[in-house]
């Protein structure tokens, strides 16, 4: 990023590839640019230089309709503020990305996602009538509605105490399970880095260290 | 607590909030002003136009010398005064009929019209002199005669030619003493030129210039016969005007408008019979109606760009006052009382209102100066300075729409509890106090009536918007209902954007009544100012009979006819006429004493007190149109129904009529209404044929004829010299002149009105703007591609701007409608085209506006729509 004369890195050396399947946590501290990470990942944005590639596909070399068009059929989002739509039901939320991909039963699925993650009785509720952890979890249900290969998830405890954001983190990866997705999931917190396979630590933009857990 | 609402309001001011609502603000209150602004100066132009065609502000009228009481007291107040005197009598050429004796068995002058009776549209049956047939012969004519004395006219200016046709200038001299000044018809007549002599009464005169224009004649028709202008000094010389002559006396005051007002008010109740006021309003009906007209159409401008105003203001207030949730209870959280808060965030307002106020003002001042300097030309008016009050108006306006709209979320801003510190998802508290809207509108129907100057107009559109509003909002959700089950059937995008509507209900419906409203001024001005324009095209439209000629007896109709044929006028119409008093309806006596009290009947003692003009025809007369029963070409009256109204005629009514002192009596078997001011020859009551001959008849008809053809009716004269030609030429050009004058303003404040509902439009379609970013960077993010978010978007937009544009130009005809009928008195007819209009301009517009409002979001990185929180 360029301000005034000086360029700054947001990030920089960041190599790493996350195999189907596979659970990564990037952590570091804030400001670090976890987010500005997975932002690229997801094709979000693009990076300045380098190059972020799924199933061999370089993300900066489609257009922003060809990325969105890839997100579409591959990736499902957890955000630390949630992202529903204030305007949206519950159900109507989660059913958004189903419409967006043109499935007619997407009510029908929306409402069995809205149920496995236990808010069936929620489905009429708008996301103000909704407590935080509820709120994530229709998140959950929107993420994992489309069926997606790769999950990212950002900071998807940040906004929640740790109670519910225990509950919350069990749901994610029990889903993910059942579904066999990849994780992607930025985190400050410890108990969530340690239920991904791996931890890929942050600093000032670039990598530090690669810790393998289990 | 003022410092901390200022440094608050800075702070506000340098995060770049409230510069949002400042803007819309002032923008709302620059347009209100500039209307104002602008519409207060053409308002004193017209009206100073106007003044010009009574050559005062104000006159006193009466049939005999005025109390000098009257011009003390005007001269008091600093008013300008001037007299002057007139009557008709014969003018001759010098040395040439010597016995120029008064007409009127003994009196000096002859009678003529009751002058404090308003002129009537033309046409309205008495525009004939009353006095006997103007005599023609070749070296004398009965004239109209003015003195004037210096200063005369006291508005406006005479314009005078050295010789006949030669080039003309205005002049603020009046005749010296010894000279007179007469129009070319009189010199023409008598064949006399500048230089020679003429015998006025006793005395004889030197012409010294020809008059071309004089700007109170205009359409008095009682006056034209010839003029004769000469020096009130001369008038004791000429002996003409003696005890019992018919002598029209008017004092006439110009000045300062508070002062003539205040004059104005002080004589009413000293005016002794006989004398009455006239000012330009009461003098020129056929001008009072433009004029009237114009004004209620600027004023419904500026009461509609209130309402737009009040609906741009809301819709920025609502978005500020939704990102205050935080900030109030943060500072609740640090322990402050929610008085104190309501009052910080009043006091802020407050200022910002006012702030926004003293902006919009100086940006409406400029905006009129501008849209002056632009078509200060184009409209010819000499504009007075703009006055004090629509600055003051803007101030305001400012503070009260900012605290009108501010107030229902304000309260709802007091209810948020300080938890939501901790807990953001607690949400806002839900909107309600039902209270707090009813000030807001209460507050903001005070500065629409305060606006309109009139209470009809205020509660006729004041009362079309609300039926609009609650209208809108059934239909916006009734036509919701079937939209899930229409975008099953459709393309995904089509579907997103129409679920995008029918999900946001409230919002959907907050926003097309929103935009109903914007359109509905659009369409409302569009409307009422077509009706007003066509209006005044049949008024005084080129080509309209500009001649009327008058006393042609019944043995001379077949030689006039074709003598009229002969120089090519096409289209001659000659109608008998009779004039008779009206003595019975129904079997009661008619008597004049009947009607006393208001203005009715003042104009049906009026009608009553004189002669009527009948005609007898077989055929109704083109433009008359049969309004109450059937009409006969066989039996029966068929009355004006004006008249009818005025005098409680009603169908099956027996009338009887003397007719110098022959009776004629019928039964009113159909009743018409007649346009007046088509400046065509009207009847008040028209008889069967053969109604007329036992009785005493003469003919009459009107023509056109191009300015430069002046010969023909000197050949008619000259042909049948007991005939009198009436030219209305120059009355009607200076109709004309003005009512193209007004159409330039309307047409202006008209477009100024435009401008501001486009922006309420783009205001309607911002004010989901941050939802908006928000929702499209998460559909761009969950996989749409951008052209089915422009798809979804543009579906979305189209049913919108369908919906709000269809309730829009429901409303408009509605409105429109009893607008026409009740305020301007307009003949309207319902025109389909508007809601091809409404439907396509609403459709077309919230498109079009949508997508640019919406296009920066499409480009952003998705991602930027996501951190935006």
């Amino acid at each position: 990023m360029q301000l005034g004369e000086e360029t700054l890195d947001i990030l920089a050396d960041v190599s790493f590839s996350v195999n189907s399947g596979e659970t990564v946590a990037i952590v570091g501290s804030s400001g670090s640019g976890k987010s500005t990470l997975l932002g690229l990942i997801a094709g979000l944005d693009i990076p300045s230089t380098g190059r972020v590639r799924l199933d061999g596909v370089a993300l900066s070399d489609l257009d922003e309709d060809g990325r969105a068009a890839l997100r579409g059929r591959n990736m499902g989002f957890v955000f630390q503020s949630f992202q529903l739509l204030p305007g949206l039901t519950a159900l109507e939320n989660v059913m958004l990305p189903l419409e967006l991909a043109g499935r007619k039963d997407a009510a029908a699925v929306a409402g069995e996602h809205l149920n496995r993650v236990g808010l069936a009785a929620r489905a009429r509720h708008r996301p103000n009538q909704l407590s935080g952890g509820e709120q994530q979890r229709v998140a959950l249900a929107r993420a994992f509605a489309v069926s997606p290969r790769i999950l990212l998830a950002d900071e998807p405890t940040g906004n929640l105490d740790a109670h519910t954001g225990a509950q919350v983190i069990e749901l994610m990866f029990e889903l993910n399970r059942a579904q066999g997705a990849s994780l992607i999931v930025v985190t400050h917190d410890v108990a969530l880095a340690s239920h991904c396979g791996r931890q890929l630590r942050l600093d000032a933009g670039r990598v530090v260290d690669t810790p393998v857990l289990q | 607590m003022m410092p901390l609402a200022l440094r608050l309001l800075l702070r506000e001011w340098r995060a770049g909030e409230m510069r949002v609502v400042l803007l819309a603000v002032a923008l709302a209150v620059a347009s209100l002003t500039a209307v104002r602004y602008f519409a207060d100066r053409v308002e004193q132009a017209l009206g100073q136009e106007a003044n010009t065609l009574l050559a005062a502000d104000l006159a006193l009228v009466s049939d005999h010398p005025p109390d000098p009481a009257f011009a003390q007291a005007a001269a008091a107040r600093g008013l300008r005064i001037s007299q002057t005197t007139t009557f008709l009598s014969m003018v001759l050429a010098n040395g040439h009929g010597g016995d120029a004796a008064p007409e009127n068995g003994g009196s000096a002058a002859v009678p003529i019209p009751s002058p404090p009776a308003p002129l009537p549209p033309a046409g309205e049956g008495s525009f004939e002199p009353r006095s006997r047939d103007v005599q023609v012969n070749e070296r004398n004519l009965l004239t109209g005669i003015k003195a004037v004395a210096p200063g005369y006219p006291l508005r406006g200016d005479l314009r005078i030619a050295p010789d006949l046709f030669a080039a003309d200038a205005p002049t603020r001299a009046v005749p010296p003493p010894g000279q007179v000044w007469v129009d070319s018809r009189l010199a023409s007549g008598l064949g006399v030129k500048p230089g020679d002599s003429v015998e006025v009464g006793a005395a004889h005169l030197r012409i010294s210039a020809i008059l071309t224009f004089e700007g109170e004649r205009g359409g008095n028709f009682m006056a034209l016969a010839p003029r004769l202008l000469l020096n009130a000094d001369d008038l004791a010389r000429t002996g003409l005007v003696q005890e019992g002559s018919r002598v029209v006396y008017r004092l006439l005051v110009a000045g300062d408008s508070k002062q003539v007002a205040d004059f104005q008010a002080w004589a009413k109740p000293r005016l002794a019979r006989g004398e009455q006021l006239e000012d330009v309003r009461n003098a020129r009906p056929e001008l009072r109606q433009v004029l009237d007209r114009a004004q209620r159409y600027l004023g419904l401008a500026a009461l509609l760009t209130v309402l737009l105003a009040a609906a741009a203001t809301q819709m920025a207030l609502r978005r500020y006052v939704q990102r205050h949730f935080d900030q109030f209870a943060l500072l609740r959280c640090f322990g402050a009382s929610q008085r104190r808060l309501m009052g910080l965030y009043l006091l802020q307002l407050g200022g910002l209102g006012l702030l926004a106020g003293t902006l919009g003002s100086g940006l409406g001042w400029l905006a009129q100066a501008g849209m002056v300097h632009l078509l200060g030309d184009a409209i010819r008016l000499g504009l007075p300075p703009p006055g004090y009050l629509p600055p003051l108006l803007g101030l305001a306006a400012g503070v009260l729409l900012v605290l009108a709209f501010s107030l229902p979320a304000l309260l709802r801003l007091a209810r948020v509890p300080a938890l939501r510190v901790l807990r953001r998802d607690l949400g806002a508290p839900p909107a309600g106090a039902l209270l707090a809207h009813g000030v807001g509108l209460a507050l903001v129907a005070g500065l629409l009536f305060w606006q309109a100057g009139e209470v009809k107009l205020g509660l006729i559109v004041g009362g079309g918007v609300l039926a609009l509003m609650l209208a809108a909002a059934l239909a916006i959700q009734l036509l919701l209902w079937p939209l899930p089950w229409l975008a099953q059937r459709l393309p995904t995008s089509a579907r997103l954007g129409l679920l995008n509507l029918y999900r946001r209900r409230w919002e959907t419906t907050l926003q097309a009544m929103a935009l109903s409203l914007g359109l509905l001024a659009l369409l409302l001005l569009t409307l009422v100012r077509g009706d007003l324009f066509d209006s005044w095209r049949n008024q005084a439209a080129p080509g309209a009979p500009n001649r009327f000629v008058i006393n042609i007896q019944p043995e001379q109709v077949g030689a006039v006819r074709d003598y009229l044929i002969g120089q090519g006028i096409a289209d001659v119409t000659l109608y008998p006429m009779a004039r008779a008093r009206l003595m019975r309806i129904g079997g009661r006596v008619v008597s004049a004493d009947d009607y006393a009290g208001n203005d009715q009947d003042a104009r049906a003692k009026r009608l009553i007190e004189r002669e009527f003009n009948l005609s007898s025809l077989a055929q109704l007369p083109p433009d008359n149109l049969v309004t109450a029963g059937r009409w006969s070409s066989t039996d029966g009256f068929s009355v004006e129904e004006g008249l009818a109204k005025t005098l409680n005629i009603q169908l099956g009514d027996e009338l009887v009529f003397d007719a110098g002192g022959l009776p004629l009596s019928g039964r009113v078997t159909s009743l018409r209404k007649v346009e007046w001011d088509s400046f065509r020859v009207n009847f008040f009551v028209i008889a069967p044929p053969g109604a007329f001959n036992t009785l005493p008849q003469s003919f009459i008809t009107s023509f056109y004829l191009p300015k430069d053809r002046g010969a023909v009716l000197a050949g008619l004269v000259s042909a049948f010299p007991n005939i009198t030609v009436i030219d209305v030429e120059q009355v009607m050009g200076e109709l004309r002149g003005l009512l193209d004058r007004v159409a330039a303003a309307v047409q202006l404040i008209f477009l100024f009105s435009l401008a501001i509902g486009v922006l309420v439009l783009l205001a309607a379609l911002y004010a989901r703007r941050d939802e908006r970013a928000r929702e499209i960077g998460l559909w761009r993010t969950l996989g749409a591609s951008r052209r089915r978010v422009m798809l979804a978007l543009a579906t979305e937009f189209t049913a919108l701007g369908l919906l709000a544009g269809g309730l829009a130009a429901g409303a408009a005809a509605g409105v429109a409608w009893v607008l026409a009928e009740h305020v301007f008195e307009l003949p309207h007819t319902p025109d389909p085209a508007l809601w091809l209009a409404g439907l396509g301009g609403g459709w077309l517009l919230v498109l079009g506006a949508g997508l640019l409002v919406t296009r920066e979001l499409l480009q952003a990185p998705p991602l930027r729509a996501l951190r935006r929180d």
